[in-house]
């Protein structure tokens, strides 16, 4: 007994040292894996009010820019009215609703990351706005990620430039789909994989969200592909997807809530079991 | 003593508040950012309690990955380069630390140059294999490593210089 806590206090230092690179190791794997890491996530009060606070002043810097986006969008939702209202009678007025079956919620990026492999952004809404996980993202322009983290008045996002994002796209034109990766190198490109061999696919062409997920609806905008290879086996395409959204400069964001999640979850579970 | 205390309490509040506001959002050529805030494990007292350093560079590195988003890649990082140190300063310093009378603010400028740049290609190694987590990219490791630790140690000699006027 006396040997073993004569070792103890001689190797304290590195019983320490052992100790606490093991606890950040095991946050590290935590981490790496979908919806595993427990505290470590920068939706709680205090690194989301300061967050808060620093982007309350940082965000007039670049509020033309952001202006320049919204008119953007304005514009073609104008478009879409006027056009809808002649070609068809089916559509809905609000083009920013897909169906009944989806409701809307506008937030403010408070911290944006795109450097490194595993990005996460962090949104001011939370709980308190009845913001949960699983809840998809979309800026004017396309697809942004998926609601991770929750707390009362904040909430981290899965970017799609993060190695552990999944998402289901399809080619525009066609019905063939694939996931969305990404390989952590630029954050203009994304990787769609798993496309069939058999589908048509061309330089330029438009990929959607393939609305297979119950996070995203039907057709959210993407990408275009910027080029395309078959994979090691031969028998899938592999694109390369240059980004609609500039992931580099975002602020106004929407959150998707699917209505229909729990119910068609409950029945595809249910399908498993 | 209650002097020193209050300099590195400081110190080591101001160091993270720059890297998660400031240093984290610089991106240079898109992904290269300094880590900065391992001035405070390098800079701490020599003489003072190993276990000491060793829990405040973990409470450094847990607040920046809280921050960040990034699970414990920042912990884990400083807690070996804390653990690591006093191997660099016998390394880089010479028989000046086994004296215990280092100072910083006088040391020459070639050893602190190495002890600098030991520390943080260390640090950047352990913090990007975390961070990427996978082998098959060891060039990409590589590559950031490289060009972050470059970065890092040009701001730190930097900072360095521009603080150490006061102490003369």
């Amino acid at each position: 007994m006396q040997q073993i806590i004569n070792f103890i206090i001689r190797n304290k230092n590195f019983l320490l040292f052992l100790l606490l690179f093991g606890i950040s190791i095991l946050f590290t794997i935590q981490s790496h894996s979908y919806h595993k890491s427990k505290f470590i996530n920068s939706a709680n009060f205090l690194t989301g009010g300061i967050y808060n606070s620093v982007n309350n002043i940082s965000e007039y810097f670049n509020l033309k820019s952001q202006n320049q986006l919204l008119v953007e969008e304005n514009k073609r939702l104008r478009w879409l009215i006027r056009n809808s209202q002649i070609t068809s009678d089916s559509t809905f007025i609000d083009s920013l609703s897909f169906s009944k079956s989806y409701r809307f919620y506008s937030a403010n990026i408070i911290k944006n990351s795109y450097a490194l492999t595993d990005n996460f952004l962090t949104i001011n809404r939370g709980i308190n706005d009845s913001i949960q996980q699983d809840f998809g993202v979309i800026s004017s322009k396309g697809i942004v990620g998926i609601i991770d983290k929750t707390s009362a008045n904040y909430a981290t996002v899965l970017s799609i430039l993060n190695t552990t994002s999944r998402i289901s796209a399809q080619l525009k034109n066609t019905n063939h789909f694939g996931t969305l990766r990404w390989d952590g190198k630029s954050p203009e490109f994304s990787q769609l994989i798993d496309i069939a061999k058999i589908a048509p696919v061309k330089v330029g062409d438009t990929i959607v969200t393939s609305g297979r997920s119950s996070i995203f609806p039907k057709g959210v905008p993407v990408g275009t592909i910027e080029s395309f290879q078959l994979d090691d086996a031969e028998n899938y395409y592999k694109l390369n997807v240059k980004l609609f959204n500039d992931m580099t400069n975002l602020e106004h964001v929407y959150i998707i809530e699917n209505i229909d999640a729990p119910e068609i979850n409950k029945l595809i579970n249910g399908i498993n079991e | 003593m209650n002097n020193i205390f209050s300099i590195h309490t400081v110190r080591f509040f101001l160091l993270i508040l720059a890297q998660v506001i400031l240093f984290n959002h610089i991106n240079f050529l898109g992904y290269v950012n300094p880590y900065l805030y391992i001035l405070f494990i390098a800079f701490f007292p020599v003489k003072n309690n190993r276990i000491i350093i060793i829990l405040l560079s973990f409470l450094l590195g847990l607040t920046i990955d809280l921050f960040s988003d990034t699970g414990g890649i920042h912990a884990a990082a400083s807690v070996f380069i804390a653990y690591i140190r006093p191997v660099i300063l016998k390394s880089s310093f010479g028989t000046i630390y086994e004296h215990q009378t280092i100072k910083f603010s006088s040391a020459e400028f070639g050893a602190k140059l190495t002890y600098f740049t030991l520390l943080t290609v260390l640090h950047h190694i352990i913090l990007f294999s975390l961070e990427i987590f996978s082998i098959s990219k060891i060039i990409l490791i590589l590559q950031k490593t490289l060009f972050s630790s470059i970065f890092t140690i040009l701001l730190s000699i930097t900072i360095t210089i521009i603080f150490s006027r006061k102490t003369k």
